[in-house]
Parts: structure tokens; sequence; C-alpha cells
């Protein structure tokens, strides 16, 4: 009988443990205990999420590939493999490893599909920059996304950063990676035909990050502890040595399956290749290169070192393989053989150390969690105008909410991170999405990430619906027709019902949204335990979007393009000051419901927009969220190489900070040449989308008047100050 | 007329010059592996950018003692051209086939952004297209950008018109606050004495079609399209 400190330090509950000798028949060996604890961790085996994750929808317009390290859809006869995956835990200790590893991790589960990775993103989330430590966490992770996205030389296009109290104490670090192939040449995650070769390619073993994902990422964070040695530590330039070499391997067409050792390492790579195709595998420990000679056996197995491959050859063709490898100077060695009996056996100096039913270690139990309604919603979700008091100066408040580095241009950060290697990028970053172009084809892919995680904290359904709305509409001010979905679910500990309620309402707004709007979610990942001795995370829901656009000449930015083009509003004005910017830069109040989401509304929006950059109508097109109307105009004049300026003329009846800064979804703001407005109005009519002409461009001010009364009248110059250098003198300070 | 692009461990612009030599500039073009020693078949040699091996030591300390760099400099010797953008220029520094050193950018991030640089000498093998002082928006993305030398050496840079592009505004202004990266007199881009080699920070593949924003990095490789025919 195993020690329960031994299996609990582990992860596993006293449950899983009995569970365990049930299906061995007798006491685990050290190294099949930790098999087991790392399979079963939410992070491989999703135990307590499965039952929710069935629940989204896998089709869509284009075919879909799912089930693979990364999913993704085929266009044409290019298959586009895309995921999003968490690194949270491990950057709250060591930010720049942390978010490096992340980088270095998604990347893998690309060109493991055989994709060559043509495009990084990523969704960030802060403390606030007056805490040092958020301060430290922030450059700490830009470092380290820099120094490995740059070198593998894997353009970072694109991306969001989020700064709020909730994440201090538990950052959440997103990396998403896109790759492109040639629809027949996938590589596939299994293992089969017994006899065949199993490979080891890439960095040797170390002790680094052993427990990363059972023992860091299955925990809240609390005080004094110290886990640093369980984060990985990255080398890109071996990844980028080991993209080459990989995608030269499979392009042999010797290569049967070939996995990337992530989370739980070779205890992951052997047993769900196996599983995936109803095979076993003899694996010899003393074969794996090693950093270190006195590795134990479950070290070896639980090592989470980075930047390594596990390759199912065909027998006879191993020197192939290994010529290529050798080539790039990597590691590569025969590690053992497929078997037909299903049971991953792990040998260590010809003694058997581990012996298990593959099946078993890739079937976690999967549990029904418990859920309740959070206590807070019925608090926080009153929202009385009446106590607010209606600002005196609208400048003022526009100018502070440019300021804000929610708003703020996030460009001390993307310049930091090559954003153009591999010379695809044809929308670089700081518009609503980024857009790479296929080379070979007149296709493009448009991509952003996209979560209002204050939304998702008020109303956990809707603000996961308006995630994947906005992600689209994101993607449809490009000109990209929204295509699939990646999700990355970051929440708290599941074991409290209230987080878990957050998390089952997510799922669900998410599962509605994409079914109305007709996008499958390829692929995605769960990160529990996001909580610090203050409390949970935000509810945070990241969307990762992927659209196609059909003809690159028909491509579409935020920012304004030329003097006296026509102005205009596609959708309404509400009131919807609950859960805004303005509310909680300006009032200090995360308050009210999210903003109201109507979906046919959305998607009439959406289509309008859309048909009407297809036909060349539209000069730019930008949608409003942070900050409302107000904020999506200033940056419509200033986020672009020219500026240029505004003078808007509305008629509403509503108070001018309602009017200016609510954030009623459903709203894209368009210019175009005076000829076009009434062919976009016809458009707009067809699909039932609200069309209101409400300015033109011009000058050096933005100028926004209602019933004739000027709210706001700002020179170009200060607004782009402000929101140019907001971000860099924080950081800085 | 034939390019060659090397291929170092880590090399990650390689497949961007190659692309825009094949498909915009329509030349025939081959990768060139790192160990491979015959450089005959050439008219012009690429050394891209990247990381080579990673950039672990000093930027190009390693790749430089590569098998491909001894036929490399006797190639260069002899007369041919041969072009080093951004870590194929601190290669070329390593090398010695320019003067001077890179530094790190004295911000100490990484940069990438458009850029401007004037073209100050145009009889050169990759400049022979542009007008004099022509003002160009071309990417950078370096980490080790500032370009270092000694004030005897940068009086022979001068005297020998060496200094082929140098940091602008979009007007052509060459004050110190258009410098992204703190190199010594804004310099962007230099030559060797016998202005056969080129080093230059700024990457023309990625200014070389207009989907991609700017078309004026192209001339560079039409320039030595020109120059290799009438020679």
């Amino acid at each position: 009988m195993v020690n329960k400190e031994v299996y609990r330090t582990l992860g596993l509950s006293d449950v899983e443990y009995k569970k365990i000798v049930d299906i061995l028949g007798r006491d685990p060996t050290p190294t099949e205990l930790a098999m087991f604890s790392v399979e079963w961790s939410e992070h491989c085996g999703y135990p307590r999420s499965k039952n929710l994750l069935k629940l989204l929808p896998k089709k869509g317009k284009f075919r879909t590939l799912i089930g693979e390290d990364a999913g993704g859809i085929i266009v044409d006869n290019i298959a586009i493999v895309f995921k999003m995956e968490s690194h949270n835990h491990p950057s709250q200790i060591e930010p720049k490893q942390g978010a490096a590893t992340g980088v270095g991790g998604i990347i893998r589960d690309i060109f493991t599909c055989g994709a060559r990775p043509i495009a990084s993103l990523n969704s960030l989330r802060f403390g606030s920059l007056q805490g040092p430590y958020n301060k430290y966490l922030l450059k700490g992770v830009v470092d380290g996304i820099q120094f490995y996205g740059n070198c593998i030389g894997v353009p970072t296009v694109g991306g969001e950063i989020y700064f709020d109290e909730s994440y201090s104490g538990n950052c959440l670090v997103n990396a998403m990676s896109i790759g492109i192939a040639d629809k027949d040449k996938l590589a596939r995650a299994r293992a089969k035909g017994s006899g065949n070769l199993i490979m080891y390619g890439g960095s040797s073993t170390g002790r680094d990050g052993i427990g990363g994902c059972s023992v860091l990422a299955s925990k809240e964070f609390k005080h004094n502890e110290e886990k640093r040695p369980t984060v990985q530590i990255g080398d890109p330039f071996t990844e980028k040595c080991l993209i080459e070499a990989t995608l030269e391997a499979i392009a042999t067409g010797h290569i049967v399956g070939i996995k990337d050792m992530g989370a739980a390492g070779l205890t992951c790579t052997t047993s769900e290749m196996a599983s995936a195709g109803n095979t076993g595998m003899d694996i010899e420990l003393q074969k794996v290169p090693r950093r270190e000679s006195d590795m134990e056996p479950w070290e070896i197995m639980m090592s989470e070192s980075q930047e390594r491959m596990l390759l199912c050859v065909r027998k006879g063709k191993e020197e192939v393989i290994k010529k290529i490898f050798k080539k790039w100077d990597l590691n590569i060695a025969v590690i053992g053989r497929v078997t037909d009996d299903g049971i991953v056996r792990i040998k260590d100096k010809g003694e058997i150390v581990a012996e298990i039913q593959a099946h078993s270690l890739t079937n976690a139990p999967v549990y029904d969690i418990a859920y309740k309604e959070p206590a807070y919603l019925k608090q926080i979700n009153r929202l009385s105008l009446s106590k607010i008091s209606e600002p005196g100066d609208c400048n003022r408040v526009l100018l502070q909410l440019l300021s804000s580095p929610n708003i703020a241009s996030k460009k001390w950060v993307y310049e930091q991170y090559d954003h153009m290697v591999q010379t695809n990028t044809v929308v670089l970053p700081g518009s609503d999405s980024a857009v790479v172009r296929i080379k070979g084809t007149d296709k493009a892919i448009a991509a952003t990430t996209d979560c209002n995680s204050r939304y998702c904290y008020l109303n956990p359904h809707r603000g996961a619906q308006i995630a994947v709305a906005e992600a689209a509409r994101n993607l449809v001010c490009s000109g990209a027709e929204p295509a699939a979905v990646t999700d990355c679910l970051n929440f708290g500990n599941p074991e409290k019902p209230d987080r878990f309620w957050q998390f089952k309402n997510c799922v669900e707004g998410i599962v509605s949204a994409c079914k109305f709007f007709k996008l499958p979610v390829v692929s995605g990942n769960v990160s529990f335990y996001n909580e610090s001795p203050k409390g949970a995370i935000y509810p945070t829901p990241t969307i990762g979007m992927v659209g196609i656009i059909d003809d690159t000449r028909r491509i579409c930015t935020q920012y304004f393009k030329e003097e006296s083009d026509i102005i205009v509003l596609l959708g309404r004005n509400k009131e919807d000051l609950g859960g805004s910017e303005y509310l909680k830069i300006i009032h200090g109040l995360v308050n009210g419901d999210a903003p109201r989401l109507d979906l046919k509304l959305e998607m009439s929006v959406q289509q309008a927009a859309l048909e009407s950059i297809r036909k060349g109508l539209v000069n730019s097109a930008h949608d409003c969220s942070e900050g409302g109307l107000a904020v999506a105009l200033a940056e419509c004049c200033i986020s672009g190489e020219r500026i240029i300026g505004a003078e808007i003329n509305l008629n509403y009846n509503f108070r001018s900070d309602v009017l200016l800064f609510s954030e009623s979804q459903s709203r894209i703001i368009l210019s175009c040449r005076e000829e076009s407005a009434s062919k976009i109005r016809d458009i707009a009519r067809k699909h039932g989308a609200p069309f209101r002409i409400i300015g033109r461009t011009g000058g050096n001010k933005l100028k926004i008047l209602s019933k004739k009364i000027t709210l706001v009248d700002l020179s170009l110059r200060d607004m782009h100050y402000k929101w140019t250098d907001s971000l860099q003198s924080l950081i800085q300070a | 007329m034939k390019f060659g692009v090397v291929v170092f461990p880590g090399s990650n612009c390689d497949q961007d010059c190659f692309y825009v030599v094949k498909y915009v500039l329509k030349q025939q073009v081959r990768y060139i592996w790192h160990k491979d020693t015959q450089l005959n078949n050439y008219d012009c040699i690429i050394l891209p950018g990247g990381f080579s091996y990673g950039d672990y030591l000093r930027t190009g300390a390693i790749a430089r003692f590569s098998p491909v760099m001894k036929p490399l400099i006797d190639f260069a010797h002899k007369g041919k051209i041969v072009i080093g953008i951004c870590n194929g220029f601190q290669i070329l520094l390593e090398a010695g086939l320019i003067p001077g050193v890179m530094l790190r950018n004295n911000n100490l991030h990484f940069i990438c952004k458009d850029v401007y640089i004037k073209t100050e000498n145009t009889d050169t093998p990759f400049t022979n297209l542009y007008k004099h002082d022509q003002i160009l928006k071309i990417p950078i993305a370096h980490n080790e950008g500032n370009y270092y030398i000694d004030n005897k050496g940068f009086n022979n840079l001068e005297a020998n018109g060496q200094i082929v592009f140098r940091y602008c505004s979009i007007v052509g202004d060459t004050a110190g606050e258009f410098n992204p990266n703190g190199s010594i007199q804004n310099i962007a881009g230099i030559v060797n004495k016998s202005k056969n080699v080129l080093g230059m920070m700024p990457h023309p593949e990625r200014s070389s079609e207009k989907l991609l924003g700017s078309l004026d990095g192209l001339n560079i490789f039409s320039s030595i399209v020109r120059w290799i025919k009438s020679h």
C-alpha cells in the first residue's frame, strides 16, 4: 500500500487511488502512480470538464479536423490547424520561462500535426500595474514571448492584454498558434503497426517541469509556496531546429504517428499514442537521452523537459529519420517498439517498472461536479444610474479612458515581438484582427483572441456569448468570414460550487453562441485552480477565432483612410453601462449586468459589414467594444499610420456618458466614400442591420455632438499622445 | 544568374529571402546548407536574418565558424556579391568581411517596426536603382542593431563612401531621435571597401511586395540583378 501522503502530493484523491488499485489488481509501482497522476490531471484527462466540453459544436461551414493535438479546418486543399493553451501557473511563478514555454508548447502542438506554424497570438491578463509584482509579471511574460517567439521565426501577430485586480496573484498567459499544411499530408498522434519503432527526438530529458500539470496546475496558489522547480526551461533554438527536422521527417512518409512531449511528457505521449492507435508499446528508459545520469524511472516519465517529440516510425526506416535529426544536431534514439497487447510497458535496464493498459491511463475518471449560483451576483448586478454622477467634462473622461491600460495602445508590447517574419503579415498588430496571407493563393487568414472577463463575472453565460460575438465581429471588420474557434477556459477551483457554476454557464454560453453562428470549436484547453488567497480570477473563457479572407485585395483595417469620408454606424446605441470600462475607471465600479446581446442583430450587423467590405465599398471598419462609441471613434482617428479627425452628429436623449461610453454590443463603425454610402445602406437593409450616417472624417480634431450640443472636442494630438504613451509610462514608472 | 541563400541552424528569414528572389524577382535561387562548401555556381549569396545558433553566445559569433564561411570569404574576396541582412549582417561583422561590431539596442529591447532609411550611396551593386538620398520604408526586427565602430574606422567608412543607409525620419531627417537602436551616426547599412559586400539591419525582403505595405526594399535585389548582368 502506497502512503497516502505520496499520492495526495501527486494530486490524486483517495477514490482515484483506489480506482488505480482496482485497474491494476495490485498496488501501483512508483512509476505507475506517477503516470496515473499526470494522465488523470485536469490538464491531460479533463475529468472535471469533459461532460460539459462534449456539448461544444463540432461542425461549421468548413470541414473540421478534431481530436489530434490541435484542431483545424480545411479550406480548399489547405488544412489550417490551430489551438490555444494556457500557461498560467508557471508564468505566475517564473514569468519569462513560463510564457516562453507556453509559446513553445503550443507551437509544438501545431507542427506535430505536420503543419508549419505561421502565426502566434496571445491573451494575457495581470493585476493592476500599480502593483510591483504585476509589473514584473508583465515585463517577464512579454520578455518570454519575445525571447522564444522571435527566435523560432513564427510571427506574433496579435492578441490582447487586460488588467484587473482579480488576476493579481494569478496571471493568465494563453498562447495560440496557427499552422498550415497540405490537407493530405497531416500527421496523426498515434502508434500503429506491431513492430514499428518508437523513436525519441529533440532535447534530452532532465528534471525540469516534473509535476507541472498535476501538481502545479491543479492547485490554487497559496502563500509562501515554492514551486519554481516545476517550471520548465525553454530552448527556442532547439525548437526551431525541431520544427524543421519534424516537418522534414513527416514529409518522408515514414512517420506513422508523432506527438510532442508537453504536459506529462513521456507518460502522455506513450499512453496517448498507444491508446489512439489501439496498440501497446514497450519502452526502455535507458535509451532515453538524458541530461542527468541518476534519474529515477518515475522522474523520466514525468519530466516536462521541453522541445521533445515521440515518433512512431515504420520499421526499417529509422536510419532515414535519424539522418534528418542528426543534420539538425538533435538527439534521436530508438527507445521502444509498438506491440499489439494494448499495454504501455516501461522498462528500466530490462526490468519492468510500469505495465498499464493504455486506455486506462487515457480514460480518466469523469466527474459530475456540484455547482451553485455564486452569492455575489445578486449584489453586484444592481446598478442605479441615478446614483452615478454624469461627468461635467467628457473630454477629460475620454482622455482618461484612452489612457486606461485596457484600452491604450499595446505598441510597447507588440514592437518587441517579431510580427513580420515569414512575410505573410498583411495587417500588423493594432487593428481589430491580425491578417496573414496564404502564399500561393489569393486567400488570407484573419485571427483574433477575445474575452471581456468583467462581463463574464457579471453574467457568465452572456459574457461568454459576447466573447464569441465580439471575436467574430473583429474578424468581420478585417473582411474575413468567421470560420472556427479554439477556446482556452480559465477558471477558479472547480471543487468550489460557485466557481464551477461560472464554468458551466460560460461553456453553455459558448455552445449557444457558436451554434447560432455555426462556428465549430475545433480545439481548446481548460485551466482550473486559478486562484490566489484573495479569491478566484474573473471567469475567463478566452475565445481564439480564425476567419477566412477570400481575396487579399479586400482586406480592411480599423483606422480612417481619407478626409471627407462618410462615417456610418451599423447597429444600435443603447443604454448598457453595466460592466463598462467607464464605470470601472471613472467611478471605480464593477456593477450592473453585462451588455445585452441580441444574436440576430449581431449576425445582421456582421453580414452587412462583411458584404460591404467584400464589395470594396468600405475604407475602414472598427467594432465598438471597451470604452464604447467615443473610444472606438477615437481609435479610428488615431490608430493608423496617418491620423485623421472626424465630426460626429448624433441625436439621442441619453445621458452624455451613456451615449459616449456605453458598451452596447453589435456595433461597427465604417468609413466610406460619399458615393458608397447608399450602396452600404442597401446592403444593411437587405440584412436587417440598423444603418445610420453619423458624421464625416477630416480635420485635426474629434468632435462629437448630440442634439447640436458638443460633448467631445479634442485635438488628435492630445488623444494620440495619451493613447500611445500611457502603457509605457505605467510600466516604466 | 543564380542566388544562394545560406541556411544556418536557427536562420529564420531564409525562406522569406528565397521567396522574394524566386517569386517576386523571378530569378534562380537555391538554399545553401551551412555545411556546404561549393559556392562556384552562384552569382550572389544572401546571409539571411534569424537567430543562427539561437544567438546564444553573441549574434553571429558561432555561425561564422560554420564550414560555409571559409569559401564564402573567398567568394567575397573574388569580388562576388554578398548581402547580409540582420543576423546576416552580424555574421559578416563577426567574419571580418565588413568592419565594426554590433551592440544591443540602446533600449535593451527587441524592436520590430517599420523605419525609414536614406540611401546615401547609389554607386554600389545594391543601390544602383535608387536615387541619391531616396527615403525607403523598410522594417527592422532585431535585438542587436546598435552598430558601433571607433572614430578612425568611422572616418574611413565615410571617406570611402561605405555608409549606404542611415535611419531617418519620413522626410529624411537623420537626427538622433529617428535612430531606433542607437547605432553610431544612424548607420543602418554599410558596404566593404570594394563595395561588393553589404550588411544591413532592415529587412528588404519584408518590403518587396505591395500587399505587405511597402515595395521600397525590392530595388536592393533588383539592383543586384542589374549590376551582375552588366558586369
